[in-house]
């Protein structure tokens, strides 16, 4: 049975939020004897951030894994656009259109910025390598398409100055911007951030916040991000979910969530007495 | 013109030539090298390979004429027919598409994470394997290949250029083979190509994509196991085209997978990482090595053609082992 809500509702501060776009189900993954996620189950409503939050080794990447098909849990299901999706490839979930970004950066190293974020265009891309051969007519207007709303996302994420700059030599920050261009290029229908903010300074931490904000603003994109920044995620999301030893023990609105006892033990330890 | 001026002109506009040929066959190395970090030694056997089932499919051989002889009495050898040039050629590239295909299904994608030591050995097995199946397809005779490129000196350029010697009685102008000539034109029209392709189409941006990283190329939608099949397929490709030059030049034998190695101080020279180097690398060693022997050769008894490209190789290893136009390594610490 596909228990999906199909109503969209408007929160608090007047963001309205789509009906389910994702829906886990009971997922249990293990390696060998480890469970890294215990019998888990949440949804994902189109156009809002969802975060995913939890102390280290919690399962979150883990989850994030799972969305993304690098990871196939062993037990639960994986509902998107309302059908059961079947074991996958990666490649093959990136296709359906869910993008992500990783933890520890994986671009094209070699390639210019521009090029890096139109790989993230390479789904739009339909015409035959024959006709992209000649380049006429469906190819060509393709191209010149695909550049187009390439280059509004590079000039969204202010990038524009290093467009031609090989990725390789970038600093830090920018790179996890440069991720995020090509995650967001491919109009995704989820975008999936795996610690946005990591080893972030304050300064590119509000820089990326924002970013985040407009990006769900400006082209409705829903998000589903990890972070143990707890103050951030607060800030920026619509709806938590709470892991911790691979098991959900909160699930609500950060206000609900940051009222939530189990939660509070997780982040500050339980008095034993 | 000084008459030493002039032949060493002539030896070196022949070394172009000779360069081109190992360019060529370099090619090939440096493409699955990017797309997959594979070094693959079978690059030669698979020039060999492209060149013997030509000759096979335009002389309506049977394939495995042997064997079936051997295993039911019979005495089969030709179908008795003729396949025209460009229908071979055609016919040729869809069993090498097959056989990138069947390379990446029964050995690569088991190999997936390993050591690109053990992916290196992995080839030299293939190499083997191909030399041997190629043998058991095709008979191990020598065949000549006669695809209708021209062969023999160019008049034209003989007559064109006599002038340059001024009256010189022993100078009869230059003396290139036309179907060399004709290699340079292919390979130049050859890169050029596969530049366009790797930079300009969307399967060229996945494959360089895929050679940078696969956990990122996976995640932006590509497919690693459909560009392997197709860069296996473009270098089988290549292999076509360097067997066809050297076949037409030198016959198809089995001593033609043993050019493949003086692709290896080719791609010293040049990087391992790039197509332009590749060509390059080629003519600097296929230049290097005729004007070397042309000038030094004969104080030290001659035969420096079969050491000259290694010895400098070697001499790069140590100055510049990224070779011209590789990525410089640097580390990040």
């Amino acid at each position: 049975m596909n228990d999906m809500s199909q109503d969209s509702y408007v929160t608090e501060d007047g963001r309205t939020i789509g009906p389910t776009v994702m829906e886990m189900k009971n997922i249990t993954l293990r390696f060998g004897g480890v469970k890294a996620i215990t019998d888990i189950s949440f949804d994902i409503r189109e156009g809002e951030i969802r975060a995913i939050i939890g102390p280290n080794g919690a399962g979150k990447s883990s989850m994030l894994n799972v969305i993304s098909g690098f990871y196939v849990p062993q037990e639960g299901e994986v509902w998107y656009k309302g059908k059961k999706r079947p074991p996958m490839k990666p490649y093959e979930v990136a296709q359906q259109g869910i993008a992500r970004t990783f933890q520890n950066i994986a671009l094209f190293e070699g390639m210019s910025v521009l090029d890096n974020v139109m790989t993230g265009r390479l789904r739009q891309m339909q015409s035959g390598l024959f006709a992209q051969a000649i380049w006429k007519g469906k190819a060509e207007r393709e191209e010149v398409a695909n550049r187009e709303q390439v280059e509004k996302i590079i000039d969204f994420l202010e990038i524009q100055a290093i467009r031609k700059t090989p990725v390789g030599r970038l600093p830090y920050g920018l790179k996890k911007r440069v991720e995020l261009a090509r995650a967001l290029a491919a109009e995704p229908s989820i975008l999936l951030l795996d610690e946005p903010m990591a080893g972030m300074n304050v300064e590119e931490k509000e820089d990326m916040s924002r970013f985040i904000l407009d990006m769900n603003d400006e082209f409705g994109t829903t998000i589903a991000l990890i972070e143990h920044d707890m103050g951030v995620v607060m800030d920026l999301s619509d709806r938590v979910v709470v892991m911790d030893y691979g098991k959900k023990i909160g699930d609500g609105t950060p206000s609900e969530v940051r009222n939530n006892q189990a939660v509070i033990d997780a982040y500050l330890g339980v008095a034993h007495d | 013109m000084p008459e030493s001026l002039l032949y060493g002109t002539e030896v070196v506009l022949n070394g172009l030539m000779a360069g081109v040929l190992y360019a060529l066959v370099a090619l090939g190395f440096v493409l699955i090298y990017k797309a997959s970090g594979i070094f693959n030694y079978a690059q030669g056997v698979m020039a060999l390979f492209a060149a013997l089932t030509l000759v096979g499919i335009m002389e309506g051989q049977i394939p495995f004429a042997h064997l079936i002889n051997a295993m039911f009495g019979t005495e089969l050898h030709h179908f008795g027919w003729h396949v025209p040039a460009f229908l071979a050629i055609l016919l040729t590239m869809v069993v090498m598409v097959f056989l990138a295909w069947a390379v990446q299904k029964f050995v690569f994608r088991h190999l997936v994470n390993q050591e690109p030591i053990i992916l290196f050995m992995a080839t030299i097995g293939l190499a083997y394997f191909l030399e041997g199946f190629g043998d058991l397809m095709w008979g191990s005779d020598i065949k000549t290949l006669n695809v209708g490129l021209p062969q023999g000196g160019s008049f034209w350029i003989e007559e064109n250029t006599q002038w340059l010697g001024f009256g010189n009685e022993n100078f009869y102008g230059f003396f290139l083979d036309r179907l060399d000539i004709i290699a340079t034109f292919i390979a130049a029209i050859l890169v050029v190509v596969l530049v366009l392709f790797s930079q300009y189409t969307k399967q060229g941006r996945a494959m360089r994509a895929v050679a940078d990283d696969h956990q990122a190329a996976l995640s932006v939608g590509i497919s690693l196991n459909f560009i392997w099949v197709m860069v296996w397929s473009v270098a089988g490709f290549v292999a076509l085209v360097a067997g066809i030059m050297w076949g037409a030049k030198s016959g198809v034998q089995f001593s033609l997978s043993l050019i493949a190695l003086k692709a290896l101080p080719v791609l010293m020279l040049g990087g391992f990482t790039s197509i332009p180097g590749a060509i390059v690398g080629g003519l600097i060693i296929g230049v290097g090595e005729k004007l070397f022997e042309f000038s030094v050769g004969p104080y030290i008894g001659g035969a420096t053609e079969n050491w000259f490209a290694y010895v400098l190789a070697l001499i790069f290893l140590v100055f510049r082992p990224q070779g011209l136009f590789g990525e410089k390594i640097i580390e990040r610490v």
